[in-house]
This record gives C-alpha cells, structure tokens and sequence, in this order.
C-alpha cells in the first residue's frame, strides 16, 4: 500500500511519497520520512521492504559521500542511478533488495532529471514515474494531465490530484504525504498533504 | 646495526625498530606543515614547492577532507598517504552508515594511528612514511581539536605542532610565541610559524581553516595579504627595537 511517485518539471523535479510504516494490519506511525536526501542536489524516494529500503538507502547515500570526498566533486544524477541500479543487480541473485525507487536529481550541465528504479533492477530515465498499488491511479492522473515544462504550481496541483485520487480510489489509502523538490537551489522538502497529526 | 634493519619484524640487541626510525626520516625530509588550534578556529598550513613551473598546481592539494568536519595534512612519502586518506575516508562513511553519527576527531586518528601501526608489525610490509596533522571539530561538543600521527603509530592531542621539514624550528617558534586565539589572529600565527622555515609568498604556502560551518582553502591573494601584514608587523617590531637604542647613544 506504499505509494511513491515523482514528475520532471521546468528546472526541478519533485517526489512524493506516502508516510506510513505499516506491518500487516497496524500503522506503527503516519510520519516516516521515506524521500531520502542524497547529497546537495539528489532525492531518492524508496518503497519496499522496510529493512531493505532503509539499509540499501542509507548504503547509497555514504557512498554517493564518499565518493565526492575521493574526487572533489559530486556524483551526477545519472551516475548514482546507474550506481544503484548496479548493486541492485549485484545482489539480485543472491540476497535481493526488496526496493524500489524513485531518483530525482538536478545537475547543472543537464538540468532535472527522473529515474525509475525497481527491485530487479530495472532502470529507466523517465519523465513521470510511480510505485505502488497507488501507481495505478497516480500514473493515470499524470498520463492525463502532464505536460512537459509544467511549472512548480502545476506539478504541484497534479501532486494533489494524484494524491486525491489514491485517497479515495484505494481501499487502504495511507493518511499522510510529503512532496519533495530538487531545483538548482538544491534538495529539500516542499510540504506535506495530511489527514491525521501524527 | 645494518643487520637489523631488512625484516621490520625484528628488534635490533638495543630496543630500536629501524624501519620505523628511517620512515620519522623520509617524514624529516617531506614538506612542512603546521596545525594550530584555535578557540573557533583550527589551522593548517603546508609548503608547496614553488620548482614545478608546468605543474597544474591545483591537481596537487596538499590539505584534504576526510569528512565534512574532519581535515589532514601531511609530510612526507605522498602515494603513501594517498592510501591512508583513502583509508580514513571510507572509515568515515562506515561509521557514519554503522552507528548513524559522524566520527570524533580522535576516533579517525585512532583509526589511522592504528593503521599506521599494523604496518610496523606485519611481515613483508613497510610501515607508511607520513606523519598527519588531524584538525576538526567534536560533532557534539563543539571543541576544536589537533592530532599528529606518526609513522610508529602513536598520536597525541596538541595545541599546536609542526611535522616534515625543519619542524624544529617551527615547533620552537610556536612554543615561544603560542596564546589562545581565534579567527584571523589563529591564521596569522600558523602562516608566521610556516614563514620561519619557507620562502615568503603566498605561492609556498597552502592555508586551510577549518570552523564550525566546514573547511575553508585560502586563495593565494588572501594568503599574500596576509603575509604583508605580517611582513609589515615584523617591520615595526624591528623599528621599535632600535629607535630607543639610538636614543640612549
């Protein structure tokens, strides 16, 4: 029942994601931060396994460190991508992850960007990309109404309708959601959509 | 003594590790650095070679991050630091991932005295011919701190020290001339112990600060101020030494 989703639009791209830590039939809470900020310029939202998208995360993200520590710069978004997409093989044949993700990332050369990233290690370069059983309303809504170079208030407006649609549409819709942004100003969180205070 | 000195896994009859003695000299003729220890600001200063007219200098940079708080220098054998920095900084980021905190300045040192160590009782190996200035402030508390490693393993905390070439001399000026500063006044007594042993010019001479908010590399021009302003401090000491000389003739 996690749902996460992410768009390009003109300079940035955006991510968002569902808060609830579920097992089986308790909600543990309806505030975990599941868009984990890479470095300066990177988000990765994560779905899965809840163990597994926290280890392979973080894994990510002190590699993705050291690597600009070693080299002076930062790694491009295309570069972590492949990165991950490359552990994520690595281990698929023995001891897979169990996550799927969502990269967003802004470098200055090439401007936003989107990846798809799933538990086999599929890899795509997208302009709209969702996870999820919430996928097959918010992909819908996004197929219907995006556009390219959409500014940050229509992404936005297409955030909450994809997010009002899985509300009501799925049948145990999760309470609470943050949308995340990445731009040439950097990564950082935009807001939040909430039904309950947690 | 030549008998003792091939396998370092050997004692010479007197209690010396030779190895270990001629790496503190390959150390003795490697670059000058410096570290100073400030109240908010810490230090470090390195002596570049100004022979290398071709060189892209900035290929070459003697002052490293091994984590967004932690900064090193060093003297001596440079492909052997090389490996060590990579060492520390993959240490960082294992420690960062494992228990979710950045490392303590003097857990890094520990990590690399440690490693520094292991190489001076294994066999076939040679121990690492670098001696370190470890500069950084506690994620959580605040204090700045300096460590030097050498290439026997064994690290201490300091409030100033110099390694590398002529670190006598410069030890010596730091003990005679060492008070608690901060900010710019930290920076001018680091670039003056380094002008005692260097040719004077911001080209010799590789700055970096380290504060709260990170590291900071000082470009050439500031350094080059700096230096004038000293010069120029230097200048009326000497001046005001001889004006009542004359007087009592």
């Amino acid at each position: 029942m996690e749902c996460v989703f992410g768009m390009v639009g003109k300079g940035f791209a955006l991510v968002v994601a569902d808060t609830s830590a579920v097992n089986s039939i308790l909600v543990h809470k309806s505030n975990e931060d599941k868009i984990m900020i890479l470095d300066s310029h990177k988000l990765m939202g994560a779905s899965g396994e809840a163990g597994d998208r926290a280890q392979f995360t973080e894994y990510v993200q002190k590699n993705v460190s050291l690597y600009q520590f070693r080299n002076g710069i930062p790694l491009t978004t295309k570069a972590a991508a492949n990165f991950m997409r490359g552990e994520l093989a690595t281990a698929l044949r023995k001891n897979p992850y169990m996550v799927n993700i969502v990269l967003a990332g802004y470098d200055k050369e090439t401007g936003p960007s989107l990846y798809f990233i799933d538990y086999i290690a599929t890899l795509h370069k997208v302009d709209k990309a969702a996870f999820g059983y919430g996928s097959y309303f918010s992909l819908a809504m996004m197929d219907r109404h995006y556009h390219p170079d959409m500014t940050v208030e229509e992404a936005i407006k297409l955030a909450e309708q994809c997010i009002e649609e899985i509300r009501s549409r799925l049948v145990v819709a999760p309470q609470n959601f943050v949308i995340k942004i990445v731009d040439k100003d950097g990564a950082r969180e935009h807001s939040w959509r909430r039904t309950t205070k947690d | 003594m030549a008998r003792y000195d091939r396998a370092i896994t050997v004692f010479s009859p007197d209690g010396h590790l030779f190895q270990v003695e001629y790496a503190l000299e390959a150390v003795r003729k490697g670059n000058a650095a410096v570290g100073v220890r400030g109240t908010d600001t810490i230090v470090l200063g390195v002596e570049k070679k100004s022979t290398v007219k071709l060189q892209d200098s900035r290929s070459v940079r003697k002052i490293v991050s091994l984590d967004d708080h932690i900064a090193l220098a060093c003297a001596g054998l440079k492909a052997d630091a090389r490996v060590l920095i990579n060492r520390a900084r993959i240490e960082c980021q294992s420690h960062r991932l494992t228990v979710e905190d950045p490392v303590t300045v003097e857990y890094i040192t520990r990590y690399i005295a440690g490693l520094q160590q292991k190489y001076t009782q294994s066999g076939g190996v040679r121990p690492f011919g670098l001696s370190t200035l470890i500069v950084g402030f506690d994620p959580y508390t605040g204090v700045p701190s300096l460590y030097q490693t050498d290439p026997s393993g064994t690290f201490s905390a300091w409030k100033a020290n110099a390694t590398g070439r002529n670190s006598n001399s410069m030890r010596e000026f730091l003990e005679k001339n060492y008070k608690e500063t901060s900010g710019q006044e930290t920076i001018k007594l680091a670039i003056r112990a380094l002008l005692e042993v260097v040719e004077s010019g911001g080209k010799n001479i590789e700055v970096a600060v380290m504060t709260k908010e990170g590291l900071r590399q000082l470009e050439e021009a500031e350094i080059d101020a700096i230096v004038a302003e000293i010069e120029a401090e230097k200048a009326a000491a000497e001046a005001a030494k001889k004006a009542p000389a004359s007087k009592q003739t």
